[in-house]
């Protein structure tokens, strides 16, 4: 039960302010998701290189020396750090090496996320807090996520935050309440994938990225996640140059969108979109039930 | 001696046993699930299963009827500007006029204002009978939003906003139209004499994110004066309990499987929810977790009858009850002094469940006029008023025997259980030990 | 005329100062500037004033108005008007889901396209749509009128009991127990009186469809059983 917002640039210009627009969209959404929040934000992609967020209880500990350690098993990489989390930057053929040293050398550190450019942070606490603690308003990028928490049946917990990345430069955020969860985890577990936490969300994304992993792209994978995924949901996803929205049949959930020349913007209420520029004379308007909404970098301008 | 084969008796199946088998042959004869009032007949894991410890060397005991033992409750103070004061923490549950007559809701506000507590109105809005005669009255807001109006809104002492029952939780309601006289259909602008369908869900919010907002507005309507009340159907007690809380409820009314329901589908009254014993240790767990436990008051309800099951719901955690099929007993409901015309209904006295046909001897759930007309209100409502006294002067007794000078002092530690079901579900250790099964889960 | 800022004042203010009026009060004017998507904007009003907002608004806007003429200026969120007693609320712009909501009396005008429900479980309420209606619009409505001059989606009137919808567009399906109905000459008299109410011109009752409740669910019967 929450607040979402989402951000797609068309209009380049406007990247360096990618950050704190979100973040102001966030912190309105506080109302409606207290316990925690969440960004995910699509940088410029650096041919050739990849990044992983990965976040510690004990930062201090984990990352002093991180890039150090790296380099001695192995794998050259920088590690840029920002309070509980911090984004390691790594050749991109060496990728699954990190995640591999990484389980070795400092086993206590959970993987938030991982792409050629998007970064993942999340923690417990009000929007505000999470959004000064990861200095999200400087960062600059295409286009984000963000999600604020009320948690419902799962746990209060940075891993139990939104958006859910469960496969590369993927992520998804949800505000609803999913019932065939259980049964949709089983299956998939029995696929191979692994799950961090009991929430249905995560699920939800694990879905998104099976469905993609089997060749469908993002607009496919969301349009059968109508058929299979039962309960009711708003979920906006992103990937590497693609944004989606997609309502339940029966879209109870709220959901309000805007469009301009310059970008595409999501919020949970219209309260969310009032400090985006142009607002006033942009297209509003709700996503429609059961209706699968996708914008792509390459497609978009 | 001449062989005689031995006699086997016929058996019949446990399975398929005649109450069952009956069952089925009226499905198949008249198409219709049952529809009945009242809540679950089975039996269940209840109160009765736990004891009181009681004080003697390592605790003392206070002396009856002399050291005070205070039974009042203050409900809505979290954010409510006028919290509402009690002298018994035993409330009247919501039940609409239309599912009872005019002359048992005024009865259930005489009575309950006689003992110093409230009553609640119910789906269908609410009578000027029972404001006048009610000094404390709870104005339910449901999905179906009969008798809706900001009026009634603002003379209400507190607003109760109805997610479920624990009758049927996650279900609406079926009025057969029987009931639908001129004035219930008037109040529910509904045409006579149809079938009333209610909805499961609110029309305009779903879930506690909109919950949030709903509760602001109604707020924002009345001043911030009045407590705002959310009752759910025990299911997901811990999760519903803290999602209560979290969309800014100051009181959450917590309903266990054993509450009634004017009318309902009779498989649903038995098959969905969980008992009232089972539903209070997870919603008090949440409002530990949250730091709100005290700060929002709970009420539990659900086969409520006595003032041992008062006194155990509050050692429990709660801060209140509620009773409903127990006060429509009080008045007269299901007396064996109407027993010849149950008989001509095909029942008995006590088991009297079509509530909703509107031909209910004792004159309380019906909206015919000469049958209601059998119910004074005025005995009635004495009848329920030292039912309520003596409830509350049982959970004193108890209360005094622990060594408690208020009744809200009562604890989990001054219990024990009876048998494995309630230990688990009450987390209360099986009398005699110290230990409870599944300990620390739930 | 009192103008309240609600990107300074609280919305308390205003909706206390609403409250607060009394028979013949010389406020009955109000103005309220900058809403940004605030919730529960003039909700509880029970006195004839008129309040202009001037920008769009969240959930529940005008919630349970009585007797007052509210216009917005812009677009609202879910459940504007809902549970009118009476009085006129306008919505300039679009209106989100639930518009109308129990609306016992009063008239709603959307100017733009109203969400999903609009009119969900309404019981008296005129509604006028300018644009289109979302899907499951009326569901349940016992009482009142719907009138669209776009489209209706998907299940127009599902479960409707006594609520009288008019749809000048298509509608894409009809919900269960709501069918077409013969247009006769009181729902061409009663459309055009609520047309000239919403001050609509150019428009003519003929142009519409009436829909109404088949009445197959009334009582129940296990053979409608899929309908339910």
């Amino acid at each position: 039960m929450c607040g979402i917002v989402g951000l797609f640039l068309k209009d380049r210009s406007l990247e360096p302010q990618l950050g704190a627009l979100l973040s102001e969209m966030l912190i309105t959404m506080t109302d409606r998701g207290p316990d925690s929040a969440g960004i995910a934000i699509y940088g410029s992609p650096e041919s050739g290189r990849a990044k992983v967020t990965i976040q510690s209880a004990s930062p201090k500990a984990d990352f002093d020396g991180l890039d150090r350690d790296l380099g001695k098993a192995g794998v050259p990489a920088t590690v840029k750090v920002k309070s509980t989390h911090a984004v390691i930057e790594v050749d991109s053929l060496r990728l699954d090496d990190v995640r591999l040293v990484l389980s070795e050398i400092r086993p206590n550190v959970r993987v938030m996320g991982s792409g050629d450019s998007i970064e993942i942070y999340k923690e417990t606490g009000l929007p505000k807090d999470v959004v000064s603690r990861f200095d999200v308003r400087a960062m600059s990028g295409s286009h984000g996520i963000g999600h604020t928490r009320m948690a419902t049946e799962s746990a209060v917990t940075t891993l139990g935050a939104h958006p859910f990345s469960t496969g590369a430069d993927q992520c998804l955020v949800h505000n609803g309440s999913l019932s065939n969860h259980n049964n949709l985890r089983r299956v998939l577990v029995r696929e191979g994938m692994s799950f961090e936490t009991q929430n249905d969300s995560e699920v939800a994304a694990a879905y998104l990225t099976s469905k993609m992993a089997d060749g469908n792209d993002l607009g496919e994978a969301l349009k059968s996640a109508l058929d299979d995924l039962d309960g009711f949901f708003t979920f906006v996803v992103g990937t590497k140059s693609g944004f989606g929205v997609v309502r339940d049949p029966i879209a109870c959930k709220p959901a309000v969108m805007a469009e301009t020349d310059q970008y595409v913007a999501f919020g949970s209420e219209y309260r969310a979109l009032v400090n985006l520029p142009g607002i006033e004379n942009a297209r509003v308007w709700e996503p429609e039930p059961a209706t699968v909404y996708f914008w792509e970098h390459d497609k978009a301008a | 001696m001449s062989y005689h084969n031995p006699y086997t008796p016929p058996r019949k199946s446990a399975t398929f046993d005649d109450y069952t088998l009956a069952e089925i042959r009226r499905a198949a004869a008249t198409g219709i699930y049952d529809i009945r009032g009242a809540g679950t007949k089975r039996k269940v894991p209840h109160f009765d299963d736990l004891l009181f410890l009681g004080a003697s060397i390592s605790r003392y005991p206070l002396e009856g009827y002399r050291e005070k033992c205070d039974t009042s409750v203050v409900l809505g103070t979290r954010f409510a500007k006028k919290p509402i004061q009690l002298k018994t923490p035993i409330t009247i549950a919501g039940m609409s006029f239309g599912a009872l007559s005019g002359n048992a809701k005024e009865a259930l506000g005489r009575g309950a204002t006689i003992a110093g507590t409230s009553t609640t109105t119910g789906d269908g809005g609410m009578t000027d009978e029972e404001r006048g005669h009610s000094q404390t009255l709870v104005y339910q807001y449901l999905p179906s939003r009969y008798g809706m109006n900001p009026k009634d809104l603002r003379r209400a002492d507190a607003i109760e906003i109805v997610v479920g029952q624990g009758a049927k939780p996650g279900g609406g309601g079926m009025l057969l139209g029987q009931k639908i006289s001129d004035r219930v259909a008037e109040m529910r602008t509904l045409p006579k004499g149809i079938d009333q369908r209610s909805a499961c869900r609110h029309p305009d919010w779903t879930g506690p994110d909109d919950l949030e907002i709903k509760i602001m507005e109604l707020r924002e309507i009345t001043d911030w004066e009045k407590p705002i009340y959310v009752k759910v159907g025990g299911a997901r007690p811990y999760y519903d309990t803290a999602l209560a809380v979290k969309s800014g409820a100051d009181v959450v009314v917590l309903d266990g499987m054993q509450g009634g329901t004017a009318a309902t589908q009779d498989v649903f009254i038995e098959n969905v929810g969980m008992p009232t014993l089972a539903c209070i240790r997870p919603a008090v767990q949440a409002l530990q977790d949250l730091r709100m436990h005290r700060q929002v008051q709970l009420i539990v309800s659900g086969g409520i009858r006595s003032g041992a099951d008062v006194a155990k719901a509050l050692a429990l955690g709660a801060d209140a009850v509620a009773i409903g099929t127990a006060a429509l007993v009080a008045l007269g409901d299901n007396d064996p002094h109407w027993e010849k015309e149950y008989q001509a209904l095909g029942t008995t006295a006590g088991a009297y469940d079509d509530w909703h046909e509107g031909r209910d001897p004792a004159g309380i759930t019906t909206q015919d006029p000469e049958l209601s007309k059998r119910l004074d209100p005025v005995t009635a409502g004495r009848r329920l008023a030292n039912y309520l006294k003596v409830m509350t002067l049982e959970a004193q007794t108890i209360a005094r025997a622990c060594g408690k000078n208020h009744l809200h002092n009562l604890e989990p530690e001054d219990l024990c259980a009876l048998t494995m079901e309630a230990a688990a579900m009450a987390q209360i250790p099986l009398a005699g030990t110290n230990w409870y099964p599944g300990k620390g889960n739930f | 005329m009192p103008v309240f800022d609600l990107s300074t004042m609280p919305l308390r203010e205003l909706n206390s100062a609403l409250h607060a009026l009394t028979a013949g009060s010389n406020d009955t004017e109000f103005k309220v500037i900058n809403p940004r998507g605030s919730h529960a904007v003039a909700v509880g009003v029970d006195a004839p004033v008129s309040v202009q907002i001037k920008g769009s608004v969240g959930y529940y806007c005008a919630g349970m108005n009585d007797g007052g003429a509210i216009t917005v200026h812009g677009s609202a969120g879910p459940g504007v008007a809902e549970n009118m007693m009476s009085g006129t609320v306008i919505i300039e712009g679009d209106a989100s889901q639930y518009a109308g909501a129990t609306g016992r009396g009063g008239l709603l005008v959307i100017k733009g396209n109203a969400a999903s429900r609009c009119g969900i479980s309404m019981k008296g309420i005129d509604i006028v749509v300018h644009g289109s209606i979302g899907h499951m619009s009326a569901f349940m409505g016992q009482s009142g009128h719907l009138v669209v001059l776009g489209d209706a989606g998907d299940a127009l009137g599902d479960s409707l009991y006594e609520a009288k919808l008019f749809v000048r567009g298509t509608v894409k399906s009809l919900g269960s127990d709501c069918i077409e109905k013969e247009m006769r000459a009181e729902h061409l008299a009663k459309l055009s009186e609520i047309l000239q109410r919403a001050g609509i011109t150019g428009v003519r009752p003929e142009e519409f469809k009436r829909y109404g409740s088949a009445r197959k669910l009334y009582n129940f019967n296990i053979d409608n059983a899929e309908a339910y």
